[in-house]
């Protein structure tokens, strides 16, 4: 019995932390979205560079200087972006936007190849986080357990910048109506600028915390987590920030509570495990049949 | 103050304004009549900076501020309520109010208390949504939002669209005191009787060319205008 509640509360756990983790890479996602209506599919390989920055800086640098650097590089990526790719398109329709964006994703993957020639990175050990702690008897990272506090408190944070500062009104207002905010001296060139330079902050923490659990970066690793993060903020009502962090934690907590249902069971692990991400996906399909706008999203205020 | 002087704007290759020049003194309340498709709100749009012109020249207290950026001419003092109030439905009343000081860094509590005198609604209603605000109360909003900026030209797109009578009367009362205030008004309409009566100047807008132009007084009693304006 004793045992029982172990396996449970471990995989539950890590369900917790993993899904924080796709909540923090979702809102870049959902940010973009909501001022853009674009779906910017270099955003899970933003967070990959921000592991392999990680992994290259760390070894010639001390982590007090390498983690805050990482964090600032990768803003400057998320800014580059946006600089290069996206704002030349600003009046293009938004499939060339979008196809600049699987452009940008390919470039930073054969990027990324180039540099590791295709091998998997070890990723650092981050001290504290790498540690192991053991609560009620399971035992597990720091990680596990500083990721889904972490992930509430910067939610918060952010929360109250765009309430209550006058960055967070513009971009409300920008996420509106282009035209109006820049009738009231609003630069929407600059919101949008910033709005990715959050979203990339945020999936750089997501990637010391992420890939401190799996401990390798390679050049596809953006790939999964990131396309777990866009079906959270699809999930959750794309556009939406609370959406798309609860519609990561229930993602989060699904897919291990699928591969934890292999042990309580007694059935036979690898089956069940192999299905997690299938399951994934068909539990997004079937919401979105069901609510077609997500959990929290707007009603279809297409953008004139 | 305010002059423009050989403006052709085009959407595509649709000429939407022709060669236009006029001028706006300071002080004064000025309109722009015409009927559907004139070229009135493409006018207000490009000296805004939404649009860029393909020719001529706007320049305001001797500056040329052709082609700049929204932003820039807001910075300069010069403000546009658009057509159909465009207030954000999600912001509230005092969040619309206070955007319209985006660019201002001095305390804007004196210009909130005069809005709010202006209109006694938006103060009862500071916390409700822009959204939620019935027609008149949003078209003051957008007067209001545009008041906050300070601005020395503001420019006016059919505020009177859509609105009952008697409120149409008190958004032109409304306009009346701006201007006692000291702002300059270029002023838009498709009711061309109410914006003679309070224009000092008025100009004739037909097919993005301006083809008439005088007092307003005198305009209001020409034979052609009330023909094809005033429906009389
Ligand atoms: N964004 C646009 N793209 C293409 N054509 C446009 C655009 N905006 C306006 N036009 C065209 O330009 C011409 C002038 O339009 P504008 O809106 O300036 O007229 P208006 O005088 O304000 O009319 P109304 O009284 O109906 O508001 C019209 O023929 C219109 O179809
Ligand atoms: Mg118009």
């Amino acid at each position: 019995m004793v045992e029982f509640f172990h396996h449970n509360l471990s995989y539950f756990l890590s369900g917790i932390s993993v899904g924080g983790q796709y909540a923090l890479i979702a809102i870049g996602y959902t940010m973009v979205y909501g001022i853009l209506r674009l779906i910017n599919f270099a955003h899970g390989d933003v967070f990959m560079c921000a592991g392999l920055m990680m992994v290259y800086l760390s070894a010639s640098l001390p982590f007090v200087i390498s983690v805050p650097l990482v964090l600032v590089l990768t803003v400057v990526l998320g800014f580059i972006i946006e600089r290069v790719a996206y704002r030349p398109l600003r009046s293009a329709p938004r499939m060339s936007v979008m196809i600049s964006a699987i452009g940008v994703s390919y470039l930073l993957q054969n990027a990324a190849l180039y540099f590791t020639g295709g091998l998997a990175k070890v990723y650092p050990e981050i001290p504290f986080l790498s540690s192991s702690v053991t609560i009620w008897g399971a035992t597990t990272r720091v990680v596990t357990i500083v990721t889904p506090f972490l992930t509430v408190i910067l939610v918060v944070l952010l929360s109250l910048l765009i309430k209550h500062t006058k960055i967070g009104m513009a971009m409300r207002a920008v996420s509106r109506d282009f035209e109006t905010s820049q009738l009231m001296g609003i630069k929407i060139n600059r919101v949008i600028s910033i709005t990715f330079m959050i979203g990339s902050l945020l999936a750089a923490v997501a990637s010391f915390l992420y890939f401190t659990n799996y401990a390798s970066v390679t050049p596809s690793s953006g790939a999964m987590p990131g396309l777990k993060a866009f079906v959270a903020a699809v999930f959750g009502g794309i556009g939406s920030i609370p959406g798309a962090v609860i519609g990561a934690f229930i993602i989060g907590i699904c897919e291990n509570i699928i591969k934890g249902g292999a042990s309580i069971f007694g059935i036979p692990g690898s089956g069940w495990t192999t299905f997690s991400d299938a399951f994934t996906f068909a539990f997004l399909i079937v919401v979105l049949v069901v609510k077609p706008t997500g959990l929290f999203g707007e009603k279809s205020v297409d953008k004139v | 103050m305010f002059e423009i002087k050989g403006l052709s704007v085009n959407y595509g290759g649709i000429e939407a304004v022709r060669d236009i020049s006029f001028t706006v003194e300071e002080g004064t309340i000025v309109t722009l009549i015409g009927a559907n498709g004139a070229g009135k709100s493409t006018t207000l749009r490009t000296i805004a900076g939404l649009v860029k012109p393909r020719t001529g020249s706007i320049s305001f207290m001797g500056e040329n501020i052709t082609g700049k950026d929204p932003s820039y001419i807001v910075g300069k003092g010069i403000t546009l309520v658009p057509e159909g109030r465009k207030i954000f439905p999600d912001l509230t009343v005092m969040e619309n109010l206070r955007i319209g000081a985006y660019l201002r860094s001095d305390s804007i509590e004196d210009d909130l208390e005069m809005v709010f005198s202006l209109f006694p609604r938006l103060r009862e209603r500071s916390w409700q949504y822009g959204g939620t605000l019935s027609g008149g109360e949003q078209q003051m909003l957008a007067v209001g939002r545009a008041l906050m900026s300070r601005p020395k030209l503001m420019m006016m797109d059919e505020p009177s669209l859509g609105l009952a009578p008697l409120i149409v009367r008190d958004i032109f009362s409304i306009i009346r005191r701006i201007k006692e205030e000291g702002v300059t008004i270029l002023l838009v309409e498709q009711n061309a009787n109410m914006a003679l009566q309070v224009a000092d100047m008025a100009y004739v807008m037909e097919t993005g060319r301006i083809t008439l132009s005088g007092p307003g007084n005198e305009l209001i009693k020409d034979e052609a205008v009330k023909k094809a304006y005033l429906g009389k």
